[in-house]
């Protein structure tokens, strides 16, 4: 399992936390909750290791559009780029509700 | 850790009540007898192979349709015999292979034949009787499910014929998707999944492991040892509440099971807020 | 329990299997009463997975609510079949365990609180082999003391299905409920396969699997209380009347000199149809008990 971590700078305050997904196979689970400062933290633990580039190209994407001050976890057991994206984006809508 | 032989419950079964039989009516895989134990009479109840069984599955030492029933209704007919005077401790002697693997099983709902056994100790337990298993072999899954995980007290001996676990290790490792080799690493890395029975009483779940030389052919001081530690245990028993928190309480179970401590605390005070 | 109007046409239907467990177990309760316990933000996970570089899932498969159904207090406890097979592992056992004790207390105390038990379960989490079979056992005795206050319903909608020593929890409960596509049985098509040869049970003949270990047949034979199909408001509303219903006059697995009598009568000597086989049992044989 491996675990990797990113940072990214934020602007705006978030209010709510949000939780999607499940650790099934092929699937990841988010936990979206508001953090201090200007900053975004991603924590990441996945059971396949070796994708470091394709993590940090997934969420470089998802950061040009998302400026919240959050701390996100991630709990991957071998979601494909799409799905990841798939699921940050749930997560976001959910915490925006 | 060492096969299934299928013979240690018998002789278990002979060292404390003379005799090895079922009682009348019964399959020759369950052993029922009463017999002195300490200033008490207890029920002693086994199940061994029988060879001759009448489903094809069942007849090696597993626990299968006949011999789950034959529990519920021995155990059913001591809980009915002291409903008004003293609960008479019963005596789980473990020594079972597994489950029984078979489509007749499976029609038959082997599922609710196990329920009805583990039914039938809870039951007594809750009434009152002290259940005590001893684990002189082996005790998987389902088949110890059924037979003695019901039991106030647990003892076992500290031997390599003994284990105590969920799957045989070859096929563990099939559905695990590991090699038997790896799936041995990690059994002696964590407590848990060791085959080792030394392993398992770290998870305090054991009363007590005790020593016996040779579990096949014990001698006469050692079975009043054994004797002895099973008048403890029933003691024991009787001064403590009828539930299985103790399991929760041991010394070891604060070491090695802080996550399910720490679960039922915070549990119980999400519980009552609000 | 009769068909009641809820019978959905299939186009309407709302299917509950699709629902993860988060979502089930928020369906059944009535709307607005509910509140999740030890969530996933409580991270309370597995601490044996990590190190065997399996990720743990921050509520460890297990979802608590607490709530109303039917108007009376309620917890419904619902596995994931999606992380690692719905298996019991140390602490989804015990969130189980400790909120059916927690009830218990609560009708001690003159609460009245049933429970609902979702299972979509393979047994035990082999990661954690003893820990998982210990949780089992210790499940069983905490629904063997509720049961006495209040009912303990055991809900199988499908996929996954109730096997291993999960059955055993189930084969204690109250009252179960089943769709076609749940499947209930000790051990599993692949399981028997392995042990006894393909004889014994082609663990590739799907008919076959759902002839023995499925929701109609367990129905049918007397095993299960309802048959529901998959549609979330006809769910919902059996495990209401369930609810409602209370505690029955005697617990299927406190039957034993019925079924004993049963087995005793069993043919031994070849397999059986399954269908001529729900020949004998298709009674609730209140006139079969024997002392």
């Amino acid at each position: 399992m491996e675990q990797i971590e990113f940072n990214y700078p934020a602007k705006r305050k978030v209010l709510e936390r949000a939780h999607v997904g499940v650790v099934g196979s092929g699937d990841l689970e988010i936990l979206l909750e508001p953090a201090e400062g200007e900053v975004a933290h991603v924590f990441i633990r996945t059971s396949v290791d070796g994708f470091r580039d394709t993590w940090k190209a997934v969420l470089d994407r998802f950061f040009t559009k998302y400026d919240g001050a959050v701390r996100i976890q991630i709990n991957d057991a071998g979601a494909t780029p799409g799905s990841v994206q798939l699921r940050l984006e749930q997560a976001v809508e959910v915490s925006e509700r | 850790m060492s096969e299934y032989t299928g013979v240690r419950g018998t002789v278990w079964f002979r060292a404390f009540t003379g005799r090895a039989s079922p009682m009348l009516g019964d399959p020759n895989s369950v052993l029922t007898a009463d017999a002195p134990l300490g200033k008490d009479h207890a029920r002693f109840l086994c199940v061994v192979p029988d060879p001759h069984a009448r489903f094809p599955c069942a007849r090696h030492g597993e626990v299968g349709l006949e011999e789950a029933f034959t529990l519920a209704t021995r155990i059913r007919e001591v809980i009915e015999q002291d409903k008004n005077t003293i609960k008479r401790p019963i005596v789980a002697i473990v020594d079972v292979k597994s489950q029984a693997y078979g489509r007749r099983e499976e029609t038959a709902a082997i599922f609710l034949a196990a329920a009805a056994a583990a039914d039938a100790y809870g039951s007594a337990r809750l009434a009152g009787h002290p259940i005590i298993a001893l684990v002189v072999g082996h005790a998987l899954s389902g088949a110890f499910l059924t037979h003695g995980y019901q039991a106030n007290r647990i003892l076992a001996f500290d031997d390599d014929g003994v284990m105590i676990h969920a799957m045989h290790k070859e096929a563990a490792a099939r559905v695990t998707r590991r090699s038997v080799d790896e799936l041995g690493k990690f059994a002696k890395e964590i407590a848990p999944m060791s085959y080792d029975i030394r392993d398992y009483a770290k998870l305090g779940l054991l009363y007590k492991l005790l020593h016996v030389e040779n579990p096949e052919e014990p001698s006469q001081q050692e079975i009043r040892s054994v004797q002895a530690e099973l008048v403890g245990a029933i003691a024991d028993a009787r001064t403590s509440p009828v539930d299985l928190r103790n399991r929760l309480e041991s010394k070891e179970a604060r070491e090695m099971r802080k996550a399910s401590i720490l679960v039922r605390t915070k549990l119980e005070a999400q519980w009552l807020e609000n | 329990m009769s068909n009641n109007g809820h019978g959905a046409s299939f186009i309407n239907r709302q299917s509950f299997i699709e629902l993860d467990a988060r979502e089930r177990a928020t369906a059944l309760f009535d709307p607005g009463t509910s509140r999740e316990l030890l969530g996933p933000f409580d991270r309370m996970e597995s601490p044996w997975l990590p190190m065997q570089g399996i990720t743990p899932q921050a509520d460890d498969g297990c979802v608590v609510m607490k709530g109303k159904i039917a108007g009376q207090a309620a917890v419904v406890v619902a596995l994931e079949g999606a992380f690692q097979g719905g298996s019991m592992g140390e602490v989804s056992g015990e969130k189980m365990t400790a909120a059916l004790d927690l009830a218990c207390a609560d009708n001690e105390k003159g609460m009245p609180t049933s429970a609902v038990i979702l299972l979509e379960t393979g047994g035990v989490r082999l990661q954690e082999a003893n820990l998982g079979l210990a949780a089992i056992a210790e499940l069983m005795a905490s629904i063997l003391a509720l049961r006495k206050h209040a009912p303990v319903i055991c809900l199988m909608a499908g996929t996954v299905g109730c096997f291993g020593g999960m059955s055993l929890a189930a084969g204690l409960a109250s009252y179960i409920v089943m769709t076609r596509e749940a499947r209930l049985g000790m051990n599993g098509p692949e399981v028997i396969e392995q042990e006894n040869g393909v004889e014994e049970f082609d663990s590739s003949d799907r008919a076959l699997i759902w002839a023995i270990h499925g929701g109609e047949q367990r129905y049918v034979t007397g095993l299960a209380d309802e048959l529901v199909d998959d549609d979330t408001p006809q769910i919902a509303d059996a495990i209401r009347h369930f609810v409602s219903k209370g505690v029955p006059a005697l617990h299927r697995s406190s039957r034993a000199a019925l079924y004993r009598n049963r087995i005793e009568k069993l043919d031994t000597s070849g397999q059986w149809d399954p269908k001529e086989f729900r020949a004998c049992w298709a009674t609730n044989g209140s006139n079969e008990e024997k002392r």
